[in-house]
């Protein structure tokens, strides 16, 4: 069962821009945990997580209706990460020596990962069942 | 890579993500004009792609091959896969994901050059 909503009209964007974070993330904190480790441990970690959840967030988004449940909770993982790990990189700045997705609430990308959530959110309240439009 | 290339394919990028945003707000589906415009823009970077190889393959300077690489493949990927979801959804949304795919066709022009001399991170 699957239903198009999530995927329809301005959701359309929702998951084009998700997927260039999901490959983004992806690609950035690959490179980084290929080739540099050790050089910050927690901040590649976060990175590859944060990766994790763009790609569930992008799949779950464009498949709509069972996949809606993982939607919210990819979604909502993904406003708490961005905020935690912003915070973070400011407060704890020596295990950030290198930037990430979500260093100072996703500065290095136009602070478009610290609204992106809420955008999803926002989006999943909208299409929600017996809602129309 | 040089300059004037990637000023080439960022502005060509620009005009496409300038018309798809201008249908976007006249409330347009993708159709054949932008996407021949696309196409052209794709010509371009294909081109990029396979001249960036061998230069990558032929230069004496230290450039990191890897980012170099993949920035390569993936700038070639964004406006197919951008143009196919948005032209598959029959609404101003579609033209907006055009929109969209342009832009990051331009961030990624601008991060090649960036890589290829070295002035990046």
């Amino acid at each position: 069962m699957s239903d198009a909503s999530t995927r329809s009209g301005p959701g359309r964007i929702l998951v084009a821009v998700y997927a260039v974070f999901a490959l983004a993330a992806t690609a950035r904190s690959s490179v980084q945990i290929g080739t540099d480790f050790d050089n910050a441990p927690l901040a590649y970690s976060l990175s590859a997580v944060a990766a994790a959840i763009y790609i569930l967030a992008t799949v779950a988004l464009a498949r709509g209706g069972r996949a809606r449940p993982l939607a919210w909770a990819a979604c909502t993982a993904e406003a708490v990460g961005v905020f935690t790990v912003g915070t973070l990189s400011i407060v704890a700045s020596d295990h950030f020596p290198d930037a990430t997705v979500w260093s100072v609430y996703g500065q290095g990308y136009g602070y478009v990962p610290a609204v992106l959530p809420f955008l999803g959110l926002a989006w999943l309240w909208r299409t929600r069942e017996g809602h129309a439009g | 890579m040089t300059e004037p290339l990637a000023y080439l394919l960022f502005g060509l990028a620009a005009v496409v993500a300038v018309w798809a945003g201008a249908l976007t707000v006249l409330n347009r589906r993708v159709d054949n004009p932008l996407f021949y415009a696309a196409a052209v823009v794709e010509v371009a970077l294909v081109a990029t792609m396979v001249g960036g190889f061998i230069a990558l393959a032929t230069t004496d300077r230290d450039v990191d091959g890897v980012t170099f690489s993949g920035y390569l493949l993936t700038i070639v990927l964004i406006l197919p896969i951008g143009v196919a979801w948005g032209a598959s959804e029959k609404t101003r949304w579609g033209t907006g994901v055009v929109v969209i795919a342009a832009l990051v066709v331009m961030v990624l022009s601008w991060r090649l050059l960036q890589i290829w001399q070295g002035t990046s991170v």
